[in-house]
Order: C-alpha cells, then sequence, then structure tokens
C-alpha cells in the first residue's frame, strides 16, 4: 500500500520513534533534572550529612530564596552579576559592530583581520584566564606587571588601577577578557548581517538622494536590527551562566568577583545542597526570562 | 564555550560554504583613498590590541627565572629557554590525552543522533514537531548550574565512573540541542522534492535517512563535528563538578597548573595555556570555514 506523502507526515509513531532516545535523555537531563534541583532548593538540605543522606533533611518551601536574596553577599553577587552583563554586552556589541562596519566593504587582507578578530572564540575561557590574570595584575609603580606596566611604559601612568580587586566595580575588569574573546563573534554576526542586505536597497537609497546617515538610518540599520538582537540574546545569556573566566581569573574565594554561578560552586563544594539548588533555579529564571520570549516568537515567525 | 541560537534559518548551505562567500556579492567600492587609510589605520591598531595576549603567552613561555623582574615584563627574554614547556608538557600530557578520548567520542555519538532529530524534525516531520524541537533547543540554554546538584546524584545512582566516562555522557547529552538545531537548519535547505521522490518510490523513513539525506550531509558533520569538538575540549563546568585532577581534562588539569602552585609561575602556566588551546586552534585555522558555519548555527537571515 502507498501511502501519501502527506499521510505519511501525519503519523507520529515511526519518527517518535527514531527520536526517543534523543527525547529520553533530554527529557531527563533536562527537565526532569530541573524539577529534582527545585525540590532540593525547597530543602533544609546544608550539611555533608543530610547531603549522602545520614542526616534527616526537611522541607523549607521558600526560605532559602528568601535567605539568598535578603542576604548582603548574595546581592553583591547579582550585583556584580548585572554590571557584568551590562559592560560584557555594550563591548561586544559595540566591537563587534566597529569591526563588522570597518570590515564591511571589500578590501586587500580582510580575512586576515576577520580571522585574528575571531581567533579568541576558539580559545577556553580557562586558557585565555591565564594571561588574562597576568594582564590584570593589579600591583603598579616599581612592582607593576601587566597592563599597568604597559600603561606606563606608553605615558599612561594615570589609567593604572586594581582591576579586579576593587570591591565596588572590580568585576567590570573580568569583562575586559569577556569582552576580548567575543567581539569577534557579534562582528561575524553583523558583517553576515551586512552581506545579507541587497545592493539594490543600498541603491535604491542613493538614487533617492538619501545621505550616508540617512542611508543607515532607514535602511541598513533597521536590516541589522534581528541580528543585534540574537546578539544580545547570545552575550546576554552567556554572561549570566559566566564562571570559567571568573573561576581562573581571581578564584571563588574573592568576595569582589563572585557571581551566582561562582556562589553555587562554593555552595556546593561545602555541601550546602540546598542553597547551591536555589542559586541554580535563580540562575535558570534570569536566563528563561531572556530567552523564552525569544525562542516562543522564533518557534511563532516558522508557523 | 557556550551555545548558541536559534533563528531557523541555514547554518550552512547544501554547497558547504557558510558564512556569505565573497564572490557571491558584487565588489563595491573601497572609498576613498584617505577614508581606505584612516580604515586600515584603525583595523590594524584593533588588530595589535587583540593579539596583546597572543605575545605575552609567547614571550613569558620562553623566559627563565632570570626575567622574573617586573621591569621586565613585557621585554623579550633575555635567555630563550624550554623549560617551562618541558615542564607544561610533563604536567598537562595525561590530560590532553584523557581530553581525546572524551571529546572524540562524544562529538561522533552527539552528531549522529543530531543528524537523525533534525532529519526528523525538519524532513519527516509530524504534528507538534515545532514544540518538540523549540522544547529541546531550550536544554541549550540552561545554566547547568540549575542540574548540576540532580546531576551528581543520577550520576552516582548510575554508578558511572568519575573522569572520562560521566563527562562523555554529559557532552552527549547536553550537546544534542545544538547538534539538532544545525543539522535541522541544514536539511532545511534540502529540497521537498527530494524527500517526496524516494517516498513515491517505496522507501521509508529509515531507507530515505540512510539513501537521500545521510549522503548529503558531510558539510553540516563537519560543522557540528568542530563545533562539538571545540565545545567539549573548552569546557571546564562540567569538568570541575564531574572530574578530579587524576582523571580530569585538560581545563582542569591548566587551571590547577597555572592556581594550584603557592608560588605563581606564569611561565609554566603560559606555556600550557598555548599547549591546551593548540588542538582548538589548529582546527580553527585549517576548517576555519566550517568554524564559523557553527557559530552562525542559524543565528543569521541571509
Amino acid at each position: 500500500m502507498i501511502k501519501t506523502a502527506k499521510k505519511a507526515g501525519r503519523k507520529a509513531g515511526a519518527p517518535l520513534l527514531l527520536i526517543a532516545p534523543s527525547l529520553i535523555l533530554v527529557g531527563i537531563f533536562v527537565y526532569g533534572l530541573i524539577g529534582a534541583n527545585f525540590k532540593t532548593s525547597l530543602s533544609d538540605v546544608h550539611t555533608a550529612g543530610q547531603a549522602t543522606g545520614q542526616a534527616p533533611a526537611g522541607t523549607v518551601w521558600l526560605d532559602n530564596y528568601f535567605d539568598l536574596l535578603g542576604s548582603e553577599a548574595f546581592q553583591h553577587s547579582l550585583k556584580n552579576l548585572f554590571l557584568y552583563t551590562g559592560v560584557f554586552l555594550g563591548g561586544t556589541m559595540l566591537m563587534g559592530f566597529l569591526w563588522a562596519w570597518l570590515l564591511e566593504r571589500p578590501m586587500k587582507g580582510e580575512g586576515i583581520f576577520r580571522s585574528v578578530y575571531l581567533f579568541p572564540m576558539a580559545v577556553s575561557f580557562v586558557a585565555s584566564g591565564v594571561v588574562w590574570r597576568w594582564l590584570l595584575n593589579s600591583n603598579q609603580d616599581q612592582s607593576a606587571t601587566g597592563l599597568n606596566r604597559l600603561f606606563q611604559m606608553i605615558g599612561l601612568d594615570f589609567l593604572q588601577n586594581n582591576w579586579w580587586n576593587n570591591v565596588d566595580y572590580g568585576i567590570t575588569a573580568i569583562a575586559i577578557p569577556a569582552i576580548w574573546q567575543l567581539s569577534g563573534y557579534v562582528m561575524a554576526l553583523f558583517l553576515a548581517g551586512f552581506r545579507g542586505i541587497p545592493d539594490e536597497l543600498r541603491e535604491a537609497a542613493r538614487v533617492d538622494g538619501a545621505t550616508t546617515w540617512q542611508l543607515y538610518r532607514h535602511v541598513l540599520f533597521p536590516q541589522l536590527s534581528p541580528i543585534a538582537l540574537s546578539a544580545l540574546i547570545i552575550i546576554g545569556h552567556m554572561s549570566l551562566k559566566s564562571f570559567d573566566l571568573i573561576m581562573s581569573i581571581s578564584k571563588p574565594a574573592n568576595y569582589q568577583t563572585k557571581v551566582p554561578a561562582v556562589d553555587m560552586y562554593v555552595f556546593k563544594s561545602s555541601f550546602d545542597y540546598a542553597n547551591a539548588a536555589a542559586v541554580g533555579s535563580i540562575l535558570l529564571v534570569l536566563v528563561a526570562l531572556v530567552v523564552v520570549p525569544y525562542l516562543v516568537r522564533t518557534n511563532r515567525k516558522e508557523k | 564555550m557556550t551555545a548558541l541560537p536559534t533563528e531557523a534559518v541555514p547554518a550552512s548551505r547544501p554547497t558547504g560554504a557558510p558564512s556569505g562567500p565573497a564572490h557571491a556579492r558584487p565588489r563595491r567600492t573601497g572609498g576613498f583613498p584617505v577614508a581606505r587609510t584612516l580604515r586600515y589605520a584603525a583595523l590594524l591598531l584593533f588588530l595589535l590590541i587583540v593579539l596583546i595576549p597572543v605575545y605575552v603567552l609567547l614571550v613569558t613561555s620562553f623566559k627563565g627565572p632570570g626575567d622574573a623582574s617586573p621591569a621586565r615584563a613585557w621585554s623579550l627574554p633575555t635567555e630563550w629557554t624550554l623549560d617551562n614547556w618541558d615542564t607544561a608538557w610533563t604536567t598537562l600530557s595525561p590530560a590532553i590525552w584523557r581530553t581525546l578520548q572524551m571529546v572524540i567520542p562524544s562529538a561522533l555519538i552527539a552528531a549522529l543522533l543530531g543528524s537523525v532529530n533534525g532529519f526528523v524534525l525538519s524532513r519527516w516531520s509530524f504534528r507538534g514537531a515545532n514544540l518538540v524541537f523549540t522544547l529541546i533547543l531550550f536544554g541549550m540554554f540552561i545554566p547547568y548550574q540549575a542540574v548540576i546538584i540532580p546531576l551528581n546524584e543520577l550520576v552516582l545512582d548510575l554508578e558511572l565512573p568519575s573522569g572520562v566516562p560521566t563527562l562523555i555522557l554529559l557532552h552527549v547529552v547536553f550537546g544534542i540541542p545544538i547538534t539538532t538545531l544545525i543539522f535541522r537548519n541544514y536539511y532545511q535547505t534540502v529540497p521537498h522534492e527530494l524527500v517526496e521522490a524516494a517516498r513515491i518510490d517505496g522507501a521509508g523513513m529509515l531507507r530515505t535517512y540512510w539513501s537521500v539525506i545521510l549522503p548529503i550531509s558531510v558539510p553540516s558533520f563537519v560543522v557540528v563535528l568542530i563545533w562539538q569538538f571545540t565545545s567539549a575540549w573548552n569546557d571546564f563546568l562540567f569538568a570541575v563538578f564531574f572530574s578530579s585532577s587524576q582523571n580530569g581534562p585538560v581545563t582542569l588539569a591548566l587551571n590547577n597548573l597555572a592556581n594550584g602552585a603557592l608560588l605563581q609561575n606564569y611561565g609554566v602556566s603560559m606555556a600550557g595555556a598555548l599547549f591546551a588551546s593548540l588542538p582548538t586552534l589548529v582546527v580553527y585555522i585549517i576548517l576555519g570555514k566550517y568554524f564559523i558555519g557553527g557559530l552562525m548555527s542559524g543565528s543569521v537571515k541571509s
């Protein structure tokens, strides 16, 4: 019996069976574990004994969340996270757009510039953390190394600073390597965007007598805005999850630069599973606020 | 590095040319000479700034104890030595070997699963396939911090040995969303007629996948394998939670090398950072086009 294509397409049995392994794995490891994590976050498992099941554990509902959000230490982490994300986003968008704009017209050697701007993307945060830890050394004047020494050498002594050792905004120093690492990626996105704009559009604007600014304002920027949004979402959600870079530059013990992901690691290491789980859930909510609307919108657009 | 999204558009075209090839667009003029010079100057300046860390890594890795003075921080080595490289290699090589054992199987398995999923969700789809796809995709954005506590228990319950076996499982599972995304976007560029023709010839789902889809999937397999290779190689989060310095990958070993010792030896840690980055950099240099294809994985409408 020959089924028509459409009918066959509607039957979910066989195709579902084929992707069942993935569905089960994602179902358990993503959704199941998110649920289990939330359950742990409602418990009072704060000690090694409870974590290993040797001591009794109870349920305290949302108390862990209230305690965390009310504590000065965790508020500091959240403040750091938002500061970091702001600088990281601003920096990558600015540099990424600037580089794409500079490279947008065909020119000799463009491939070399593109490859060099993008290469940090291929390196792990841990490896780049090694060199940035050296560059962001807080020693100054006689004992200065790193960027502080470089500033002295080029006569910009006044730029010497504490970098990530500053309690209030030290975290923004760690955003510098993050910008170094991801601006090339934003550039690649914008470049693809620029190249997706049909030349007829520019021509039409020029024929209509548009100035360069008008061309950007009314033709190019609107065409690029979906890409800018993608870039914001990608970098934004990466930033909220930042962990590797901060760990390799300043270690978890540093109050100055701690963020929720670092808190989670510290709680986990001391068997305070309830608080570790609660921090995880808070991060999940933050990321979901950014990502879910985007996914829903994308899904809808496709239909 | 972490995952990337998502608009449903081709990651790479069937031709295997992922990011708008230069010859496809008409050449526009390079601008007036003055403007062009300024542009080159700006580009060159940024190039130098981006390369500063590379200079530091290379130069420091060849320095001996004689160059320890802060005043010599930015100078070339007085005496070039390979001692740091030697020490770093001795310390890191077991971990590099373990990382290879972890990265290769996890990339292959995740790519196969992603290919099957991508095919079903784009060219043999069913009612609700879009919702299923979105639910899978969400897995790529979640902060893993939100699953690690119960994941730890699950891994213990499964009695998986810590280190490489556990990490393979995790990289496969959490790689499924992105590999599915890349393949699905790619297969959406395959003409419907190709699949329909196979169906009319009486080919079933598996046969269509095997003889029509799989043979044309090579470019996206390259993109996906590179992507998985790079992100598993560079992963630190799973490594730090699910392995130890005795059985963990190179990122963990490097982190211990750089931060563990009482006296910080930057020469050794920088040589180590270069060793640890070499495989992904080589892939980037040789297969850059495909690397970018993975990065773009659909975030751009063209």
